[in-house]
């Protein structure tokens, strides 16, 4: 299921009239234990102002008077809301309790996929494309006005910057990366001009990344079939990931997941038909 | 004037924000007697374009305790949710102290800090002359 479509459940620890106020460590601790299990979960006290709700499923919770839940009316294709009283609650117990909640919801479990993706900085974006000539992976796509977007997060390799690296102007920002600007931080003139940030990683091995591994590959099945000496192909195989992997800081497991040559041939042509056709339908 | 909003971020997926600022800061805010709401990883809820980024961004004044206000700033319009550049402050758990983020939370002030346009070094905060 796309990730805009699936349903969640947001916790509201509710401190205002008609319930008690939590006691400092359970609420600390309720707070921790929600969030680590990737729920999000609102405070809400009497005159306080928080986000409504408009999608998914509602769980209020709270120390309500005599352990007397308030009662909530229906409404139809309103969020599905659920009330209940931590009186009795061993809070040791909330996010096992709260789990339980989410699955009878139906609604997704968070965790399973690491937020990883390109977030683009339209300030500094020129839409020149290049991000979506490069993607091997389809992330890069356009909208109706020919602009540049992250259309498939998910499809994104987890830790792999290389398109921020690609693109002249630093407007591809993974805000989980380590380093500025990539991750958000501002962008100086000497970031524009490092040979590091820009991919050369091209210039690593005389090529594009991808053509450069073709090669490797291609390299690598002639030595098989003439010495058959897989030992040796390995190695060298291992020592030219390696090489990437550290000049473009490109995950090993990325580099070594790629599909095969005939594949990345392929994808990289599609890729840059997208592009061409983008930029071709952009107004002059 | 109505009171800023508070949204916390524990940037779950990734150790990028220091453990220990997230602790001092969530804490703090806890028992400051605030509403406000925390969510587990702005970049997922981005990524899933979650509707109460919307609703957040169309709250009026917001602070937000996360990251990069580049970063946040981006994050929020790729949830089709523009936060207000005039009326959002971001506070960056990544490099500031817990007490300096804390402070500027519970500050009746917003001091909006989004860029707006290209950020250059220039727009980096200055150190102080001695």
């Amino acid at each position: 299921m796309p990730l805009t479509t699936q349903a969640t459940l947001r916790v509201v620890l509710y401190e205002g009239t008609g319930a008690e106020p939590l006691a400092s460590s359970d609420r600390f601790s309720a707070l921790t234990t929600l969030l680590e299990q990737g729920f999000a979960v609102t405070r809400a006290v009497s005159g306080g102002r928080v986000a409504p709700h408009q999608r998914g499923s509602l769980l209020v919770l709270g120390k309500f008077a005599e352990g007397r839940t308030p009662s909530v009316e229906s409404v139809p294709e309103e969020p599905a809301v659920r009330v209940h009283d931590l009186s009795t609650l061993d809070f040791a117990r909330l996010g096992e309790f709260v789990e339980s909640v989410r699955a009878e919801a139906g609604a997704v479990k968070h965790g399973d996929w690491k937020p990883w993706f390109p977030v683009i900085d339209y300030d500094r974006c020129t839409n020149c494309m290049q991000c979506l000539s490069f993607c091997l992976f389809g992330v890069y796509g356009v909208d109706e006005q020919q602009r540049i977007q992250a259309q498939n997060h998910d499809n994104c390799k987890t830790n792999c910057p290389a398109c921020s690296r690609v693109c002249p102007e630093a407007a591809i920002m993974f805000p989980k990366y380590k380093a500025g600007p990539i991750n958000g931080d501002v962008v100086r003139d000497s970031d524009l001009g490092k040979e590091k940030m820009k991919v050369d990683i091209s210039a690593l091995l005389g090529g594009d990344v991808y053509s450069a591994l073709r090669q490797r590959n291609e390299a690598a099945k002639a030595r098989f079939s003439k010495e058959r000496d897989d030992k040796k192909a390995l190695q060298e195989r291992q020592a030219c990931l390696v090489k990437l992997a550290q000049g473009g800081d490109i995950p090993l497991e990325v580099l070594m997941n790629l599909p095969s040559p005939e594949e990345i041939q392929r994808r990289a042509q599609e890729a840059k038909a997208k592009a061409a056709a983008a930029l071709a339908a952009q107004p002059s | 004037m109505s009171t800023p909003r508070i949204i916390y971020c524990h940037c779950q997926y990734a150790q990028v924000v220091p453990p220990d600022i997230k602790a001092a800061v969530l804490r703090k805010l806890a028992d400051s007697g605030l509403a406000f709401d925390a969510v587990a990883d702005l970049c997922e809820m981005s990524a899933r374009q979650d509707p109460s980024l919307q609703r957040l961004a169309e709250g009026g004044a917001v602070k937000i305790a996360a990251c990069y206000p580049r970063a946040v700033k981006w994050l929020f319009h790729t949830a089709k949710a523009d936060l207000p550049l005039d009326n959002a402050e971001v506070l960056n758990m990544r490099v500031q102290t817990a007490e300096e983020v804390v402070a500027a939370l519970l500050s009746a002030e917003v001091k909006p800090n989004l860029p707006k346009g290209k950020v250059t070094a220039g727009d980096a905060p200055q150190v102080a002359a001695a």
